[in-house]
């Protein structure tokens, strides 16, 4: 035992990952690959081996490598990339993925000591940003993204760049209007403290100073920061609709015209503090509302993931060209790792698609000479050559973004509960207002006035409109610490309101990580040797799955061995020949009904067995399928049906499960569960899922990385929480329902304002005792309520 | 009490200026990036001239 502790496997000095061999050793430090030993020798060559001091293996894994950024210098997609360009001096913003410890931050912004060009990098570092200056007349772009490839940090670039587009901070300036409303609100209140304790009769001059200057200061309130609700309110008027902006537009301005009216004509003290105090309040929670992911975007679709060019031949030349205008006919080279941009057929090479991108499978796909392969597959293996036979937007799986579900904007039946109750507030409120002047307009106009300016200020629904945000906050950073992220706050009402749930199967429900590889069959050491000696020549991931499971066996000398695309291995060891492969194979058949997924082993024309590889069904699966009363459960998949019977443990009866799916049907089963009038979640992982997503009316995409891929969304789920599926939606519900209570508190808080303010006689240090308070209470109400909710959740 | 006159005047003075300090900081972008300063500082400067030993 002792003896295989000692030869423990080192761990990569760059990246942390096992040494599997100890060749790649630089000045005693232990690297497993040579991406990762290059890395180190580039920043040893320029000084920065403090790089590895600040933390351990601060490096990404580099085994795979493969450079190719010719594309960048082609003019027109230099001038899409950068953000600014003179004589000598460029501006760019790279989006890192990688990007994530101090040793990061400090790397990327000693750029300068590596080449001099670079005048200055500046890193963002939740938003894994990377700024640089350059001089490009001493650097081009490519090397300069060479340069950042070669110290382990490939940016990811990409044309429709989301992430940057997204977190471009908003036009609104919504902290410096909170800044002015709580500056004024705070100088207010200190000026109306005399007015509250009383003025002696010797300083009644101080009084009418104090009301100018309380007016001065409301006047920057209703004008710059208040100025948002006058404009919302009228733009809905506009369009026949009464949102909760309306009675607050009116209470702001009653409020102004009211104490300008009280100060300069009766001296008065106005109600300058609580309008102060109310766009101040109401301003926080707009901006408790905005929660901004900087390092998730829910809007990507296919562009994101193309590349940005691809290399064409013509008169066998390659060249670049970008995305846009590759053209049907003409003839392009997809290397390793690189994505297939358009249909295309398939001409020269052998071509192993992995689409784990488009349908979450992770096994590759063979395909052969002549054959049609779908836009987005990524070609692991050699270098191929296709024939594009659809233009990039028209391809199967990318004309989806042409269908109106992409288009229009999303269904607006989903109101939430705040802009359905608004409406009859409103109503009520205009009611009772014109009621109390009514009443006393017969007996004494001014009283009448009076009351009706009244009703309108304490009944303005303060509370009511910060009911919503401070619950939705509180259940957002909930989600977030749960890592489920959802895009924004309507989407937990829009949770709440789901009865129907719709199920990808590949990468979603099963685990796109971890294939189980069974053994049906005997094998004896000998064999088990044979099969690990010809598995281990092939980089199939069935053969490389193969080996893994054996474990490291001796290798035997090999005879002959020949690999048969799509089919499988055929090998000579010793006095044995071997047949490792599908079942086409060795039986010269093909049987549709075989349900798995299997290599198939004949050794001396002897049949022993097969390696059947099984999809792991997410943890928690159980959970989901006891959500099945309250909840419809939908499968949708675009496999076949192989793990049917499988899965009929999960989905009742087999009507609830639809094999054989394209993306586009996906997106039309949902659209007719809706016309049922279901409200629909669907949950998947896949660009062919993306039609479904945006169709249904709550898109969950499920990933294994936040930081990488996934389709555009409502919510994005970490697939760790995937068993938490059933507590999420029982929370969103809890959620609802604590704004329900709190519209409750806040209505309570206007009735007794309004018993006060329906006679008429208001004094202005009711109403601003009672505007703090009941928004004070509606914001711990909210918050302890969310907290306790997501304990008895298990959430928290 | 005239002097009341006096001193709130001045005490809105300082209030303005800070709001100002507030609306420069804000609009300069010193808000905009609130985390990676705070790692930046606890990176080492490094000496130019002397090459890190090595270890």
């Amino acid at each position: 035992m002792i003896k295989t502790e000692s030869i423990e496997k080192t761990s990569c000095y760059h990246c942390g990952n096992d040494c599997e061999t100890p060749a790649y050793v630089v000045e005693e430090k232990h690297f497993c690959c040579l991406g990762c030993k290059s890395v180190f020798e580039v920043l040893s060559a320029s000084n920065l081996c403090n790089y590895y001091s600040y933390n351990d293996h601060p490096g990404v894994n580099r085994a795979k490598v493969d450079k190719r950024f010719d594309y960048l210098n082609e003019p027109d997609i230099i001038n899409e990339l950068i953000d600014f360009k003179d004589d000598d001096t460029t501006i760019i913003t790279f989006y890192i993925p990688h990007i994530h410890c101090s040793s990061c931050l400090w790397l990327l912004e000693q750029l300068n000591k590596m080449n001099h060009a670079i005048h200055y990098s500046r890193v963002d570092f939740l938003k894994k940003q990377l700024n640089v200056r350059f001089n490009h007349n001493q650097l081009t772009l490519q090397q300069l993204v060479e340069q950042l490839y070669d110290i382990g940090y490939e940016p990811v670039i990409s044309l429709q760049d989301i992430i940057k587009k997204q977190n471009t901070p908003e036009k609104d300036n919504l902290v410096l209007k909170i800044a002015v409303a709580g500056f004024c609100f705070g100088n207010v209140m200190l000026l109306s403290f005399p007015e509250y304790f009383g003025i002696s009769v010797y300083e009644q001059t101080f009084k009418h100073f104090f009301g100018l200057a309380n007016i001065v200061f409301a006047l920057p309130v209703v004008f710059y920061s208040g100025w948002g609700y006058f404009v919302s309110a009228w733009q809905n008027l506009k369009v026949k609709n009464l949102n909760i902006d309306f009675p607050l537009a009116l209470g702001i301005a009653v409020l102004f015209l009211r104490s300008v009216v009280d100060v300069i004509i009766n001296n008065d003290p106005g109600f300058t503090d609580t309008l102060c105090g109310l766009v101040f309040f109401l301003l926080i929670g707009k901006f408790v509302q905005r929660k901004t992911y900087y390092h998730i975007s829910f809007e990507r679709d296919y562009r994101s993931f193309f590349p940005v060019a691809v290399n064409v031949i013509t008169d066998n030349i390659e060249k670049p060209v970008p995305l846009s205008q590759l053209q049907t006919g003409q003839r392009v080279v997809i290397r390793n790792n690189e994505i297939i941009p358009a249909d295309a057929i398939l001409l020269k090479g052998r071509a192993m698609v992995d689409f784990s991108f488009v349908t979450g499978e992770s096994i590759p796909v063979n395909k052969t000479l002549g054959e049609i392969i779908y836009a987005g597959g990524r070609q692991t293996g050699e270098a191929i050559e296709l024939e594009v036979v659809k233009s990039v937007s028209q391809s199967y799986l990318t004309q989806l973004w042409n269908n109106e579900a992409f288009t229009r904007q999303k269904n607006n039946n989903n109101q939430t509960f705040n802009e359905k109750v608004s409406k009859y507030f409103t109503v009520v409120l205009l009611a009772i207002a014109f009621g109390s002047l009514l009443f006393w307009l017969p007996f004494n106009a001014g009283r009448g006035l009076a009351a009706f300016t009244a009703v309108l200020i304490v009944a303005c629904p303060c509370a009511l409109a910060l009911s919503t945000p401070f619950t939705m906050a509180a259940a957002l950073s909930i989600f977030d610490r749960n890592l489920f992220y959802l895009k924004n706050t309507q989407v937990v009402e829009h949770m709440a309101a789901i009865d129907t749930i719709v199920m990808d199967k590949t990468g979603t429900i099963t685990n796109s990580d971890t294939n189980n590889i069974k053994l049906n069959g005997e094998l004896t050491d000998i064999q088990q040797q044979l099969i690990y000696s010809a598995c281990t020549n092939s980089i199939h991931p069935l053969s490389r799955m193969i080996c893994d499971y054996l474990g490291q066996l001796p290798k035997l000398p090999l005879r002959k061995y020949e690999e048969i695309p799509g089919k499988g291995i055929v090998a000579w060891i010793g006095d044995h020949d071997l047949l490792i492969g599908s079942k086409g194979l060795i039986f010269n058949e093909t049987d549709e009904k075989f349900t798995k997924t299997a290599v198939h082993i004949l050794i001396d024309e002897r049949y022993l067995g097969y390696f059947a590889i099984e999809h792991n069904y997410r943890a928690g699966m159980e959970n989901i399928t006891n959500l099945n009363p309250d909840y419809q459960l939908y499968l949708l998949s675009g496999d076949q049906d192989h793990e049917k019977n499988d899965l009929l443990r999960f989905f009742r009866s087999a009507d609830q499960m639809h094999f054989n799916q394209s993306p586009q049907s996906k997106l039309d089963f949902i659209r007719s569960l809706q016309d049922k009038g279901n409200k629909v979640m669907m949950i998947g992982d896949g660009l062919n899922d993306s039609g479904a997503l945006k169709q249904s009316d709550l898109g969950v995409a499920i990933t294994d990385n936040v930081n990488n891929f996934s389709p555009g969304s409502d919510a994005i789920m970490d697939g760790r929480s995937f068993k938490k599926l059933p507590s999420f939606l029982r929370f969103a519900k809890d959620t609802v329902k604590i704004i329900h209570c709190s519209f409750a508190i806040s209505l309570t808080y206007n009735l007794i304002g309004l018993s006060y303010a329906v006679t008429g006689k208001l004094s202005p240090l009711v109403a601003a005792i009672l505007m703090p308070v009941s928004t004070v209470t509606i914001i711990s109400f909210t918050t302890l309520a969310a907290h306790f909710a997501a304990k008895k959740r298990h959430l928290l | 009490m005239s002097i009341i006159y006096f001193l709130i005047g001045c005490s809105i003075l300082l209030a303005l200026i800070f709001l100002g300090a507030f609306f420069w900081a804000q609009c300069s972008g010193q808000n905009d990036d609130l985390c990676t300063p705070s790692m930046r500082i606890l990176l080492d400067d490094e000496d130019e001239d002397e090459p890190e030993p090595r270890k």
